[in-house]
């Protein structure tokens, strides 16, 4: 910590990102630190995914910049994908791998031994149906198992896209402790909503995003009270 | 020790396409089966007389191998975009070569199984006679495979993310393998005739020469195409 | 505030300037370096004044072959530095060197007609020329299909050095295959009456080649510029 100030570990500046002739992010700039969770809302088509996407390094701004934990997202992309967890909206799973051969795959690309895949499991409550292919899982223990996969590593940064869709209130408390969990040791988690209730006391503050730019930030919830600048608005 | 994190996911990937392929039955036995119908195919079309399907016969094998084995090289990158898995594969830590060549070496124990298939019943479809230094054969069909794979397996990580897959591969591919086709079907059909055998000589050294530069040429450009 | 890796986008002060007279003076060029090899070169043996063809067909071929060595290194370039004007000079050389190709293969199926009576052979060269036009028209093709201007970059930077590699190798395959057509007719190997009026129209042709790229790079910088007058548009407008 310098000057008083929780680290940024989380810093964009000026992001924006066009396909084709459609521009999906139009100057945004945001703040996340040590310790914080923060909701990103907004309708649907205002660039959530894509925010997410372009910090996780999955995708390259067309303009501006960012960095996690002072590593730059474009040009130290492989360093920001060590410190980065990101959970895709869709669960990105092999259907025809069981759940065990899936967990076994991304403990393999990772490095870390299939030990830490039993226990994934195990905190998840997906046990009873390792061995079971994922193409025969509910959207719930789908995204229950992208979620082991996540946790396996336990990443200091989370970047969350949607991720209460399809969970059962259970699902939603194994989410919430998960998120707690990591932000409580210091780390930050940027999570895209399009509605505030499952997190609602999970959150710090919330950055509403409308068209391409952050339209509104409110730092209330959970009884925080501090004015929160109005960032990324040119 | 890098080295071992590497090699471990290289295997890793390749086993996971090839457990997902064999469990996805519809997947191989497709495109056995197509390669199988091509060759039908190509019989009925260059007629019955036995003289004229015995000197297509190489020609037919290749061509068959050819057009199924574009079926194979989208599908190896479709099981990760059809789940959505691409991004998740693109998060892990480590050197984007290490994809590549888990696809490549997937893809070779794919398309080599189809082509034992497709040799097999272009052998007796066209009425093959083997000579006796017919091992020598399969030295050019690995060559040629690995090639073709080569190639196949680096376009596909594009035309598969593209608008137009299906025309998109083709249309890059086979331009490209007319020196594997070239080399394939004359040093086969030397060695067939069992004479010239110093002909089939230089074709396979083309192919070998051929082989290398293009798995460094794509080793080194994959890096650049598989990001978003 | 770090600078970002992509690459650096062209600004709207600048596109070259190609000017009309180079256009003109190139033209002129190939009317005056054809004017003197009809003019000078005889009747030759068997095809007659058939073989003035080889004037432009000669040339043309060359030049296809150019193109693909400027596709080549500004695609390499461009994967090197990543700087977007390497991907649209590359771009352009690939039209410009696609229609010398078509070209090439044209007079070459219009010099064979009345040469071997069949308007196509399976001979080295038109067949090697025909493999080329088509890694073109892949090349082409794939700039088509993909629309993000980023990934359209690098996936053509990737596809134009691998095929431009593979041009002597699909060269030297063809011509081991098939032995059919005139030895290369490197000036060396020609009647020396011949050879001052092919390096004539092989330096007209260039010319032309060159005015051609230009103006294409001209055109793919002002479209680049538009597009970024959008981006601006769009990034600067509204939200308080």
């Amino acid at each position: 910590m310098f000057n008083g100030q929780p680290d940024r570990v989380i810093q964009v500046s000026g992001l924006g990102k066009r396909f084709g002739i459609k521009w999906v992010l139009r100057g945004v700039s945001l703040e996340v630190r040590g310790g914080e969770a923060v909701g990103l809302l907004g309708p649907n088509g205002s660039g959530k995914s894509t925010l997410l996407r372009i910090i996780g390094t999955l995708l390259k701004p067309s303009v501006g910049s960012g960095s996690v934990n002072g590593l730059d997202i474009v040009r130290e992309a492989g360093g920001v994908r060590g410190q980065v967890g990101y959970l895709a909206h869709t669960p990105g799973l092999y259907d025809d791998l069981t759940a065990l051969e899936n967990l076994w795959f991304a403990a393999d690309m990772l490095g870390l031994p299939y030990t830490a895949v039993e226990a994934s499991l195990e905190r998840v409550g997906l046990s009873h149906v390792a061995g079971d292919r994922v193409r025969g899982f509910s959207a719930g223990m789908q995204r229950r198992l992208a979620l082991a996969r996540l946790i396996l590593r336990n990443p200091p940064v989370l970047l969350l896209d949607e991720p209460y869709s399809n969970l059962d209130a259970d699902g939603v408390a194994l989410m919430n402790s998960t998120i707690a969990g990591i932000v409580g040791s210091g780390g930050a988690a940027l999570v895209a909503l399009h509605e505030l209730a499952p997190a609602r006391e999970m959150l710090d503050r919330t950055l509403t995003l409308s068209d391409g730019r952050i339209a509104a930030a409110h730092g209330e919830l959970v009884g925080r009270d501090y004015a929160v600048p109005v960032l990324g608005t040119r | 020790m890098a080295w071992r994190d590497d090699w471990r996911r290289v295997r890793a990937i390749a086993r996971k396409d090839l457990t997902t392929e064999l469990r996805a039955k519809a997947g191989f036995n497709a495109v056995a089966s197509l390669g199988v119908t091509i060759l039908i195919l190509l019989g009925l079309a260059l007629g019955p007389d036995a003289q004229a399907l015995r000197n297509a016969a190489v020609g037919s094998v290749w061509l068959a191998t050819l057009f199924s084995g574009v079926l194979a090289f989208n599908r190896s990158f479709q099981v990760e975009l059809e789940s959505g898995a691409l991004e998740p594969l693109l998060q892990y830590p480590g050197p984007r070569w290490t994809i590549f060549a888990g696809k490549l070496l997937g893809n070779l124990v794919f398309v080599t199984l189809m082509v034992a298939i497709v040799v097999a019943v272009g052998v007796v479809l066209f009425g093959v006679r083997l000579p006796t230094g017919w091992p020598a054969l399969l030295g050019v069909l690995a060559l040629g495979i690995l090639g073709l794979v080569v190639l196949g397996t680096f376009y596909a990580s594009m035309a598969s993310r593209s608008r137009a897959r299906e025309v998109l591969l083709p249309l890059l591919l086979f331009p490209m393998l007319v020196p594997v086709l070239l080399a394939a079907t004359t040093a086969s059909q030397a060695l067939l005739g069992a004479d010239l055998m110093h002909e089939a000589g230089a074709w396979i050294r083309l192919l070998a020469a051929y082989d290398v530069v293009f798995l460094i040429a794509t080793f080194i450009a994959f890096e650049h195409v598989i990001e978003a | 505030m770090s600078a970002p890796e992509r690459p650096r986008e062209s600004r709207p002060a600048g596109p070259p300037r190609t000017s009309i007279w180079f256009g003109f003076a190139s033209f002129g060029a190939v009317v005056a370096a054809q004017t003197y090899a009809i003019l000078t070169s005889p009747a030759e043996g068997d095809m007659g004044h058939l073989q003035k063809i080889m004037y432009v067909h000669v040339p043309a071929a060359w030049m296809t072959f150019l193109s693909f060595f400027v596709v080549f290194v500004f695609s390499v370039r461009f994967l090197w530095r990543r700087r977007e004007n390497d991907d649209l000079i590359a771009a352009s050389a690939a039209e410009v060197g696609a229609t010398f190709n078509g070209l090439t293969l044209m007079l070459g199926m219009i010099w064979g007609r009345p040469a071997w009576g069949v308007w196509w052979v399976w001979d080295a060269r038109l067949t090697s020329t025909l493999v080329l036009f088509l890694i073109f028209v892949g090349y082409l093709a794939l700039r088509a299909f993909v629309d993000d201007p980023q990934q359209k970059a690098r996936w053509s930077a990737a596809v134009g050095a691998i095929g431009a590699i593979n041009v002597p190798i699909v060269y030297m395959s063809v011509t081991w295959w098939r032995t059919l057509h005139q030895p290369p007719s490197s000036p060396a190997t020609l009647d020396p009456a011949y050879t001052m009026g092919l390096r004539l129209n092989a330096i007209a042709l260039l010319l032309v080649m060159i005015y051609l790229i230009r103006k294409r790079y001209e055109i793919a910088r002002l479209e680049r510029a538009i597009e970024h007058m959008a981006e601006a548009a769009a990034m600067g407008q509204g939200g308080r």
